[in-house]
């Protein structure tokens, strides 16, 4: 254990936050004022697309953990915005990284890097939730083309979103896991229809998304035919490390305090009530355990277990923070969208429903705890049902 | 930086998890617990040849001159062979309540104890955990007068650490009574002491007992961690042998989601109890906070694994013929001593300013 920074970590740290002090005019209330230009100007001094080779619009640095968690310390602390984020940026260009071809990493990565393209991820079906491998969403051959049809559900941004990278069903005959192609395709392409799917928060973060024979030239296949399953896996597993952040835990339970400290009941701060205190005590040894679990994480060969059980545990404890400062606003809690007695614009509110949805989307706590028990226990699987 | 034991301190805490292994198999804790033995010398001395009493004893007093990250290391392995040993009184409390004494008390006690050729008993409970029953010591002109309850290790020890009332340090080699506390863990002794004009002599630094809690609430920590990822091996072992329906339960998601579930708790808990070691010793601005959080959520955790292990092995869980019951009272106890998780998370709180 040493948790000093070397002499190279400490002049690094500097250097964030003087470009940081420097640029202090160029953002306000965490968000950008013009985000293209930001974002290109992170890119250019590599707190933005780091590791990405410059060849493809990266700053192309060598991959080194310890930096890029400095730039995410000294951004939370500057209060000033990340570059972009979103699954094409988190998801798909990492994938292409690791199996697209030369051509479609030049043609998506550099325009998706500087915001010019905004992607939505269909994978999800109505009948293909956890057992994702049993997506029916047909994708059929004809001349240079498939031809599409089906439906997605769960897709974030896809009314904003140009473009799509899909899971279909290419290989019907084939068994489920070796039949499925990922394809990437313009969300413009005549036949496709997207209808937002109101939650309980009262907004639509998610969207339904319909194909009627669409049409996607078959080039578009990335990692090759029938080869969509084990690229789809390279990617979930950059989405399960985006869940369950301790950061962000962090940064939150944060609030909560100050929250706590400053709110009153009968003239009395909330803080100072003992039972609640206790409660916000539990959790912060939570936040606790997952901030150094995270760290753990980065730099320890022999923790295997440790990482397996971030998105679980991560999850669970944001949305247990975000109950917690629902109870401490007592009757406030209940108070939501708009009026002079909302606490943090309905924040907590709308984090204590969507934050459920983060408990079961990405591989739902029951999924996290097979793979817990099998990866990481070595427990034997449930036995396959034999279908008659 | 890196977030990760050394390759000394795995080789430790491996040579110690083989050589408890010999020392204190189950059999072994069974007659210390059953028999009514107050000290087991033969575990004492297979330790010792390992340096263990002087792991935080200093190089130039005969130790190893290490840091509390290797003791928290120790105590998960005392933790997971549940070994009766006077690990926190005579490694931990007395080395560091005499770093905090005089050059002639650490002359005179530490070369000593590093060679395990005297044990030390520890009696700071009043100050720590609150005094029960009439309980708390009052010292002047170098004697000590009162009742100590909880006291720890203190059969056949040569050295007794006591905290007054007040919260000062004193060294006494023994009580005017001594009356064992039965409690419900048979691994670990406890004792009630009485002193009425017993000489002692004060330790010259007043701040020491918030290091010898913060050094107790980590080991205790610690030892909860070992136990109970002793509990969570054994029942994840059983899970895989175990046939009901014509299957092993480990396949079972009712069964494995329990598996699973404990591991969730116990690794990310891991990390929380090394940081705490590591700050008592690199981080003195977060030592406090971070020994009570280490303390107060191993013993949740804690809780949470006993029982469920329990649980996973069904009804031969609960026999005295498997002997997993040693690990779930041992953590139930590391749980109440030295202060429950309430109250330890309410001194986290004034710690941080958020409560009076």
């Amino acid at each position: 254990m040493d948790l000093t920074l070397t002499p190279e970590l400490a002049a690094f740290r500097d250097e964030v936050r003087s470009f940081l002090n420097a640029h202090k005019g160029e953002y306000e209330g965490g968000a950008p004022k013009d985000p293209k230009a930001w974002q290109k100007l992170l890119i250019a001094n590599g707190y933005a697309a780091r590791t990405i080779p410059k060849e493809y619009g990266g700053y192309g640095a060598e991959p080194n953990i310890l930096k890029s968690r400095i730039i995410a310390e000294e951004f939370i602390a500057a209060g000033a915005p990340p570059g972009m984020a979103g699954q094409g940026i988190s998801m798909l260009v990492p994938t292409l990284l690791e199996v697209g071809s030369e051509e479609q990493k030049r043609q998506w990565i550099p325009p998706t890097l500087a915001g010019d393209i905004i992607w939505c991820q269909g994978y999800s079906e109505p009948g293909a939730g956890s057992d994702l491998a049993n997506l029916q969403t047909r994708a059929v051959e004809d001349g240079d083309d498939f031809v599409i049809n089906g439906s997605k559900i769960w897709t974030s941004t896809a009314a904003q979103a140009q473009m799509m990278f899909c899971l279909v069903r290419t290989e019907p005959d084939k068994p489920k896991h070796e039949g499925i192609s990922y394809l990437l395709f313009p969300m413009s392409t005549p036949g496709i229809e997207v209808r937002p799917l109101k939650t309980m928060t009262g907004q639509a973060e998610f969207n339904e998304v319909f194909f009627t024979d669409v049409r996607v030239p078959k080039a578009s296949v990335v990692g090759g035919r029938g080869r969509g399953w084990f690229v789809a896996n390279a990617t979930l597993k950059h989405e399960r490390g985006m869940l369950g952040d301790p950061n962000a835990t962090e940064a939150r339970l944060k609030s909560l305090i100050e929250l706590m400290k400053s709110e009153t009941v009968d003239g009395q701060r909330i803080i100072d009530n003992p039972i609640l205190r206790d409660r916000l005590m539990q959790l912060q040894a939570r936040v606790l355990s997952m901030k150094f679990n995270g760290l753990r994480t980065m730099t320890d060969q022999t923790a295997g277990l440790a990482r397996l059980v971030v998105k679980l545990q991560g999850c669970e404890l944001n949305h247990q923070v975000a109950a917690l400062a629902i109870d401490a606003l007592g009757e406030l809690g209940i108070l939501y969208q708009d009026g002079p007695h909302l606490r943090a614009q309905g924040r907590w509110q709308w984090n204590y429903m969507f934050d459920l949805g983060l408990i079961i989307g990405g591989g739902t706590a029951q999924i996290q705890k097979n793979i817990i028990s099998e990866r990481g226990l070595n427990m034997p699987r449930e036995p396959k049902v034999v279908e008659a | 930086m890196r977030f990760a034991l050394s390759d000394d301190q795995v080789m430790l805490q491996d040579s110690l998890n083989r050589a408890l292994a010999d020392l204190a198999p189950l059999e072994r804790v069974r007659r210390f617990a059953d028999g009514g033995e107050q000290t087991a010398p033969d575990i004492w001395k297979g330790l010792a040849d390992l340096g263990l009493p002087g792991l935080l004893v200093p190089e130039e007093h005969g130790g190893l001159g290490l840091g509390m990250l290797e003791a928290a290391l120790a105590a998960e392995a005392l933790g997971r062979h549940v070994a009766p040993t006077p690990f926190l009184s005579t490694a931990v409390l007395a080395p560091l309540a005499l770093a905090a004494g005089s050059d002639a008390q650490r002359r005179e006690w530490l070369p000593k104890l590093a060679a395990g050729a005297v044990l030390a008993g520890a009696a700071i409970s009043e100050p720590i955990a609150g005094a029960r029953d009439g309980a708390g010591v009052t010292a002047g002109g170098g004697r000590l007068s009162g009742k100590a309850l909880f006291a720890l290790d203190v059969a056949g020890a040569d050295l007794l650490v006591v905290a007054d009332r007040g919260g000062a340090l004193h060294l006494a080699r023994g009580a005017a009574e001594t009356a064992a506390m039965p409690s419900i863990d048979n691994t670990r002794r406890l004792s009630e002491l009485v002193f009425r004009d017993t000489p002692a002599e004060p330790l010259a630094n007043g701040q020491a007992l918030e290091r010898l809690r913060d050094a107790a609430w980590i080991v205790l920590a610690a030892d909860t961690l070992g136990a109970a990822q002793a509990m969570l091996d054994r029942a994840v072992d059983y899970a895989k042998e175990r046939k009901q329906f014509g299957r092993t339960i480990g396949s079972f998601q009712a069964v494995k989601h329990l598996c699973a579930e404990m591991a969730a708790e116990l690794e990310p808990a891991r990390a929380l109890v090394w940081y705490a070691a590591y700050a008592f010793d690199h981080a003195p601005e977060e030592a406090s906070l971070m020994a009570a959080h280490a303390k107060a959520h191993l013993s949740e955790i804690g809780r949470f694994v006993a029982r469920t292990a329990t649980e996973v092995h069904g009804g031969i869980g609960m026999t005295d013929l498997l002997g997993l019951h040693y690990w779930f009272k041992r953590i139930g106890q590391n749980r109440q001593l030295l202060g429950g998780p309430e109250r330890v998370r309410e001194a986290a709180a004034r710690m941080q300013g958020l409560a009076a």
